[in-house]
């Protein structure tokens, strides 16, 4: 039990600290002078359509990733925003994404900021609420399982894809507008080729 | 008494009447006497729609029979910044619909954030034969075959203007659709495409448009072709370009500067997209004559924005990124000396530090430099009362003022007080004001002085601001010639909008989001008050299945003689007579 030992001297709490934030991210000392600076007292909830903001504006920043957005804040247009970005720009450098979704049998369609999310859970947590469905399982050889809906994707090809095959970055850099099938066009995808 | 109405025959007055375009006028006299609207409605051409559910086609078609130019908005401005989810609504198809048989010689549509379709657009180009104007600004929905059938179908086009739409945008192919017999263009406007367009198709079009006189290219079209299209329409007066960066050649710098200086004509300069300081010079002989730069794309520093505004010594008009930095503000304010508007845009809006020295100090310089100024956008990260009040004793003409503090809630960052006496200040000392947008802290004592002082405020634009009802209560008690009022995420709740429901009536509308007003109290309003359209949106399902003092999401109350619409999306619902009644 040596290695044990070892471990409880060293006191390893950073291993074990709980807190909300991508990996790897250290706690910005900046974030706490700025908040004592403006007084700022917390914001209400801005009744946000995109879900998973809220966690992101808990998580602490640190330069260069851009500050976590209220909806709507600040009020410039989306076509400025994405032009001050450089054409050959990757997504990876944009702040903001946002992509079309459209559900099988439903009259119009939404749009999101894929931005917002760390990753497929969240994403496709956000659109189960969004649409009022529950997507089924994934897994890589049966796509996903236990619903009669399937989260799809345009990519950069114009090829429909099933949403959670590739990795998150890959993704998030190739996807051009999503597309919840239903019924039996969804089932054909989760059915290998 | 002398009846004088009666006394002249109706082409005399008729004839006189058309000299008259304002709407406002043309209202006044339709309410002489009977007589008098009789005549008026006959010959009015032009009508203004500022709010597209406000009055339905038919009653509009009825009342005017003769009409050639009609302009609609639809979606609520802050739409603009997401905050109206898609499908809310603004369809302009039914208008199309109507007037495609009720108005054959219709010649003008001008639409702004309205959801126009491709089959609307095939409908425009089928229906009027001397189609001339179409202005699509802030719209959605459609896309570039939309736009070919334009293109193909209106012989007598002369303005084709798709200002900040969103297309669909399926290929560059449309623009040929324009037949080589086509040559009235007199203004085309593409600058929010991103596909291309065929080049040479592009030269002959503007080659065989003798009357062409504004150009705004998309960020497609890249710079060494811009001096071959200039070279064909040397007699441009509004120019946009499309990306202006290129690698440093001598001989493709020489032809634009040479293409430049043949457009003895141009006044208006935008595009600019990835702008290198290599080819600015070559605009350098056409500054002095320009009235207008739009350089919010082009990503150029203070020293070349500085070494450019100086030279524009008739500059009237500026969009700007803050890179142009207090420093370059001070130059502007030393050599533009007829300025009238000033936008000032962010180029890092969500980075946490400010990445350019732009301040409350720039703003101030400008307005001492520049006498004529009174219209302002301008975004910046920390203001001062103090900074705020010279801009107001300096520039008491001012009519439009935008400010935007990138932190919400942010003080006045030496004092830490509230900004309520720097806007007061504005208030008090611009008397004509008609537009106020407002940033920082700011608690319910701002509203007071705006409902003391802003006599002439038409619209205003709230977030993150006040303390309680309060506030809400001076504005709408206090301002007489308010017509539009925006509020998002502020403490405002059912008492002053109840106290104050009647001049809910006189106003255009009226939007409240992420604030505290109840469903009971929507309920309230829209039984109460049977000509305003009191809708609630909410996308946790209907307000019913929650308390009625349950806050609701978001809120747009809006004047309507047409009643409630029938064409809203599943999460937004009518409080009326009849839906309370369904909805408890």
């Amino acid at each position: 039990m040596e290695g044990v030992v070892a471990y409880e001297n060293d006191l390893n709490l950073k291993a074990t600290e709980l807190r909300l934030g991508l990996p790897g991210t250290e706690r910005n000392q900046e974030q706490a002078v700025s908040c004592a600076r403006n007084n700022k007292r917390p914001l209400p909830e801005t009744g946000d359509q995109n879900g998973g903001a809220k966690a992101k504006s808990d998580a602490p920043n640190t330069p260069p990733a851009p500050k976590a957005h209220t909806v709507g804040w600040p009020p410039i247009r989306s076509y400025r925003k994405n032009s001050l970005q450089q054409p050959k720009q990757t997504a990876a450098e944009s702040s903001v994404m946002y992509v079309k979704v459209s559900m099988d049998g439903a009259p119009y369609l939404r749009k999101i900021d894929l931005k917002v999310y760390q990753g497929y859970p969240e994403l496709l947590k956000a659109l189960e609420n969004m649409f009022k469905f529950t997507i089924g399982e994934y897994s890589e050889r049966e796509g996903y399982k236990g619903s009669e809906y399937a989260p799809t994707y345009e990519d950069k090809d114009g090829d429909w894809m099933l949403v959670g095959d590739v990795p998150w970055e890959m993704f998030m850099s190739s996807c051009k507008r999503l597309r919840i099938m239903k019924g039996s066009e969804a089932r054909g995808l989760g059915c290998g080729v | 008494m002398l009846r004088m109405a009666s006394s002249f025959p109706e082409e005399v007055l008729e004839h006189v009447f058309s000299f008259i375009y304002d709407d406002k006028d043309r209202n006044a006299i339709s309410m002489v006497c009977k007589s008098w609207y009789e005549i008026e409605r006959w010959c009015r051409r032009r009508i203004f729609v500022g709010n597209c559910y406000a009055v339905s086609p038919p009653m509009v078609i009825r009342r005017f029979p003769e009409v050639r130019s009609v302009e609609l908005k639809g979606k609520p401005h802050f739409a603009d910044f997401n905050l109206v989810p898609e499908g809310w609504g603004g369809y302009v198809y039914p208008w199309i619909a109507a007037m495609a048989t009720a108005y054959p010689w219709l010649e003008e549509i001008r639409l702004k954030r309205m959801v126009v379709t491709d089959e609307a657009l095939e409908l425009i180009a089928k229906s009027f034969k001397n189609f001339k104007v179409l202005v699509l600004s802030s719209c959605e929905g459609f896309s570039t075959d939309g736009l070919a059938a334009i293109a193909a179908n209106c012989r007598n086009l002369k303005e084709l203007d798709l200002r900040e739409s969103e297309v669909d945008d399926l290929s560059g192919h449309w623009l040929s659709h324009f037949p080589d017999s086509y040559t009235s263009l007199v203004s085309l406007n593409i600058s929010c495409l991103g596909s291309e367009v065929s080049f040479s198709a592009l030269e002959r079009l503007v080659g065989r448009c003798p009357n062409l006189r504004t150009l705004r290219l998309n960020r497609a079209v890249p710079l060494d072709r811009l001096a071959n299209i200039l070279c064909r329409a040397p007699q441009l007066v509004e120019l946009g370009t499309g990306t202006y960066s290129a690698e440093l050649q001598p001989d493709v710098f020489s032809s634009l500067a040479g293409a430049f200086s043949g457009c003895k004509e141009l006044r208006s300069l935008s595009g600019f997209w990835d702008a290198v300081p290599g080819y600015l010079p070559a605009i350098y002989p056409i500054c002095p004559s320009l009235t207008s730069l739009n350089l919010s794309y082009a990503t150029i520093r203070s020293t070349d924005l500085t070494k450019l505004v100086s030279q524009c010594q008739s500059l009237q008009r500026l969009w700007v990124l803050d890179y142009i930095e207090d420093i370059g503000l001070e130059a502007l304010a030393a050599f533009c000396k007829d300025l009238r508007e000033l936008r000032v845009f962010p180029s890092e809006p969500f980075a946490q530090e400010p990445n350019v020295s732009l301040t409350e100090q720039g703003l101030v310089s400008v307005s001492e430099g520049c006498p004529k100024l009174h219209s302002v956008l301008y975004f910046c990260r920390q203001m001062t009362n103090d900074a705020l009040a010279t801009i107001a004793r300096n520039r008491p003409n001012m009519t439009r003022f935008r400010l935007c503090i990138i932190e919400p809630r942010a003080p006045d960052y030496i004092t830490l007080q509230p900004l309520d006496d720097g806007f007061g200040a504005i208030v008090e000392h611009c008397k004509d004001l008609q537009r106020l947008s407002m940033a920082g802290l700011l608690t319910d004592r701002v509203f007071e002085h705006i409902g003391n002082h802003a006599k002439k405020l038409e619209m205003l634009s709230v977030a993150f601001a006040g303390d309680s009802d309060l506030g809400l209560h001076h504005v709408l008690s206090g301002c007489e010639n308010l017509r539009k009022l925006e509020i998002r995420d502020c403490p405002f709740g059912d008492k002053a909008l109840l106290v104050n429901a009647a001049k809910l009536e006189t106003m255009r509308s009226l939007w409240m989001s992420s604030c505290s007003v109840s469903f009971g109290a929507c309920k309230l309003l829209g039984q109460k008050i049977p000509r305003l359209n009191v809708e609630v949106m909410d996308e946790r399902g209907p307000p019913g299945s929650r308390p009625e003092s349950c806050p609701v999401e978001k809120l747009y109350i809006y004047r309507t003689v047409a009643g409630p619409r029938f064409d809203m999306p599943g999460f937004v619902w009518t409080m009326d007579e009849d839906s309370a009644l369904r909805l408890s």
